[in-house]
């Protein structure tokens, strides 16, 4: 009986150190609308902040103190990065705003590094919850005293937020700003003060929770990943923005957890999963989520039709691939596994292009199907001994069959929605392969898929790669201009038209999401028969944001944006790691003053002198 | 009070506002006349700054206030009591009540709870409700309500009458007819005259997004060609 109440209560008191941080998130969410990646990034700076004022402490008090203090200076952080990064940005699209945040991540946790150290760091016990205190006996079985405090903490703060939300004219005022904004702003409200209000008060949050875990968990690295998923999955399930939403599925996910742990040890982050997936079936949006319509495009505003191409980029385009061609002749090893690997991303990017800028659904996990890809081609060689022709040929349609269920989920949802839930899946995945070792070899990674015919690094490897990759390409341009690929974007532009016309919207979405797949699915097996083995890292948020920054770099408007954007992203990054150990927040502070100062990305560089030396035709207009 | 010169608004590419012109003068009520789709909601949303005009003037006691974020042309003193009413539907009607506040102003009426509840009897009795729980009629009251919570010296009713009982529609005239005596200078748009010539002095008649009349209710009334041109079904 103890054991089963301890049980619960460790359940419970997760559910607690989960809900610190993601109220946060939910709540920074439904004020602003801003989907903030770097929320996990201000949790770990919580607790690296704690430790170092804890380390400065002494006493109860300074101890409390220590963790209260680090909780206002991370939200003081949190308050500068909105000021910098998000305030230039909140009417860009959502795909700017993820950028943005990720670029974030990034420096901060390089940040991180240069002050704190690679290494982990332990914190101290809490004053009076140590020693002979550190457990307490509950019907025979030991509990930890800290992990009662937590609940607590939280519940305490639970008091305080309900205090504000109701209580205060600041609490009314994010209240219905949650609700409908612009009419706040309407009656008068400055939405730039609020917007920066919650943004302290969401990164604080933040900030507490990552430094209650201190003296439990310590401070790593690694926080700011490890928190993403289950925050993002709880604040799906509640509905996102809803705090009281957030609490409730905080408690479902943790208890399910705890007990779930007796039943399957092996399967504790799917189920975290499956729960949201069952929640979603019945509710969609959440269990107190609203619908909502977004009528805005997430992708960014499509300002022109697909041009036909003209017949200097067609001769620009030949060039390359002639290029391409003949560069084994002096290009070898090292340079021309850079060629393979640009190729790889190439299709990848342009994969998710196809279902980003043709389809207008931001896809956050399309790693997934990446991942997915490779691990299909690699469980084929090491399990059924397949020729690699035949495990690139089949890699692509267990990739879309693997779409297929995600997008059966996903499709039905839109904007923010649906990039969420996207996410969501990438990581069900993801968790699959890094829990279920057996088959996986979890994190070790499956090794020796080398082909059998072919040796990787020899020139005939070099052509299959450049064969199918610049194959996929040309196929994903092919289809944008079928009229599959008018309805598409149709469907993008208008659903509700192209919908009165006799199309059936979300169908097309869906093949397309699958196609999307099946090609993302392509790359990853040209990408294990390159490197000759794949990791779970494949599958992983970071990844997918590898994806997004690409057809970001490139722009999202054209065609050859994904192509331009996964070239500059893989010669950015090689050329970043030689130079510094400090490549991350290099490469962060780059993103970031891209997305404030060319919002169309590097194709915007073109427009943006065409605008200096050109006039517009507003101008025009005007004479 | 207010000058409207020449504005142009677009939704996207579309251009909905064509050179719309119109002026409003101290304590006056004026009814923005036209039919569905003509323009009045858009020419609303240009005053108060929800929709930003790409080109022309609105000039509010004599300052600019183009290009001016919704809080402050709202703060200047410009209420804005939106079409669907947009009732905050998970916020009681104290709460709805709250968002509108803002402090005092100089020369214009003030107003509390209290003076509120004097004017919509209907909100006194459900004060706890939530925004959701009340019906058109009473959305509608909490609607002007708030924005009256702000003190403005001139508001913007888009639509008060539609989808409303007519006992409901009888109130709400009395109501605006409060609101003029006490010194509110009032825009108010209709899709028909009737409603209108129960409380506005002038009338401007809107069409595809131009302005194709203006003058007095006692003038439009008796112009039988003006009417079936731009006002009938």
């Amino acid at each position: 009986m103890g054991f089963y109440l301890v049980q619960l209560l460790t359940g419970l008191s997760n559910a607690c150190a989960l809900f610190l941080v993601a109220s946060g998130l939910t709540l920074i969410f439904g004020v602003t609308r801003i989907v903030n990646f770097s929320h996990g990034s201000f949790y770990m700076l919580g607790a690296y902040i704690a430790y170092t004022l804890v380390e400065q402490s002494s006493g109860a008090f300074g101890f409390w103190g220590s963790l209260l203090l680090a909780g206002i200076a991370v939200g003081i952080i949190g308050l500068i990065v909105e000021l910098i990064v998000l305030k230039p940005i909140y009417k860009s699209p959502e795909l700017y705003q993820l950028v943005a945040t990720f670029g974030v991540i990034l420096v901060i946790q390089d940040l991180a590094q240069w002050i704190w150290g690679a290494e982990d760091l332990f914190g101290r016990r809490a004053p009076g919850f140590k020693g002979e205190n550190a457990t307490v006996d509950i019907a025979g079985t030991l509990m930890p005293t800290y992990d009662l405090a937590i609940i607590a903490i939280a519940l305490s703060v639970l008091g305080i937020l309900w205090f504000i939300f109701n209580r205060t004219r600041f609490g009314i005022l994010v209240r219905a700003a949650t609700l409908d904004r612009e009419m706040v702003s309407a009656l008068g409200v400055n939405q730039s003060l609020l917007f920066s209000g919650v943004f302290f008060l969401g990164s604080m949050l933040a900030g507490i929770g990552g430094a209650v875990q201190l003296p439990k968990g310590g401070a790593s690295l690694l926080m700011d990943f490890e928190i993403l998923s289950p925050i993002f999955v709880v604040v799906v399930i509640g509905g996102m923005g809803s705090i009281w939403g957030v609490f409730v599925a905080s408690i479902l996910v943790s208890v399910l957890q705890a007990f779930g742990v007796l039943f399957f040890p092996q399967s504790t982050l799917v189920l975290m999963f499956l729960v949201m997936a069952v929640v979603l079936i019945f509710r969609p949006w959440g269990l107190y989520g609203k619908e909502e319509s977004s009528t805005e495009h997430a992708a960014g505003e499509i300002k022109e039709p697909l041009r036909e191409v003209g017949s200097k980029m067609k001769m620009v385009f030949l060039t390359i691939i002639a290029l391409l061609i003949i560069s084994p002749i002096f290009l070898e090893g090292y340079n021309l596994n850079t060629i393979i690997d640009v190729l790889v991303f190439c299709l990848f990017a342009a994969s998710l292009h196809y279902i980003l800028g043709t389809g207008g659904l931001v896809s956050f996990g399309h790693a997934a199907f990446y991942g997915g890809g490779a691990y299909a081609a690699a469980l084929l060689v090491t399990y059924a001994n397949t020729p690699m022709e035949l495990a690139i040929f089949f890699a692509p349609f267990l990739a879309g069959f693997v779409a297929l269920i995600i997008g059966w989920f996903c499709v039905r949802l839109t904007g923010v929605y649906f990039a969420m839930l996207t996410l969501a899946f990438a990581q069900v995945l993801w968790s699959i392969v890094f829990q279920w070792s057996a088959v996986t070899k979890g994190d070790d990674g499956l090794t020796d898929v080398y082909p059998q015919i072919i040796t990787s690094g020899s020139i005939l490897h070099y052509y299959v790669v450049l064969i199918l990759a610049v194959g996929g390409i040309i196929l994903l341009r092919a289809m944008a201009h079928t009229p599959f690929g008018y309805s598409l974007r149709g469907g993008r532009d208008s659903s509700l038209r192209s919908e009165a016309i006799g199309m059936d919207v979300k169908l097309i979405q869906m093949s397309s999401f699958v196609f999307a797949g099946a090609m993302a699915g392509l790359a990853g097996s040209l990408f294990v028969f390159t490197k000759g083995s794949v990791f779970p890292d494949e599958m992983t948020i970071a990844r997918s944001f590898d994806a997004l920054l690409m057809v970001f770099l490139g722009g999202v408007q054209s065609l050859t944006g994904p192509i331009s954007g996964a070239a500059a992203f893989t010669l950015l990054h090689e050329w970043l790691v030689q130079i510094t150990e400090y490549w991350r927040g290099c490469l962060g502070i780059l993103i970031i003053c891209i997305v404030i100062l060319l919002p169309n990305g590097l194709a915007g560089i073109g427009e943006l002198f065409r605008n200096i030396f050109t006039k517009t035709p507003k101008e025009e207009a005007a004479k | 009070m207010l000058k409207v010169k020449k504005i142009n608004s677009y939704y996207g590419g579309a251009h909905i506002l064509h050179d719309v012109s119109l002026n409003v003068e101290q304590g006056e009520v004026v009814a923005l006349l036209g039919r569905n789709g003509a323009g009045k909601s858009t020419t609303m949303k240009s005053i108060c700054g929800l929709v930003q005009p790409k080109s022309g003037v609105v000039e509010f006691m004599g300052q600019g206030m183009q290009g001016k974020p919704p809080y402050h042309i709202c703060r200047a003193g410009i209420g804005y009591v939106p079409e669907e009413r947009r009732v905050f539907s998970e916020l009681t009607i104290l709460e709805n009540l709250e968002v509108g506040k803002r402090s005092a102003r100089q020369d214009v009426p003030q107003w509390s709870h209290e003076k509120l509840f004097e004017l919509f009897p209907n909100l006194a009795e459900r004060r706890q409700n939530l925004g959701s729980q009340l019906s058109g009629g009473e959305q509608q009251m909490l609607s002007i309500a708030r924005t009256l919570m702000g003190n403005p010296s001139f508001i913007l009713l888009d639509e008060p009458s539609e989808g409303l009982a007519p006992v409901i529609v009888e109130q709400m005239a009395l109501a605006i007819m409060e609101l003029k005596k006490q010194g509110v200078t009032i825009l108010l748009s209709e899709q028909n005259l009737h409603f209108a010539k129960l409380v506005a002095d002038r009338a401007v008649i809107l069409e595809s997004g131009f302005v194709r009349y203006g003058g007095t209710i006692v003038e439009l009334e008796a112009d039988e060609e003006v009417r079936t041109a731009y006002l009938m079904v």
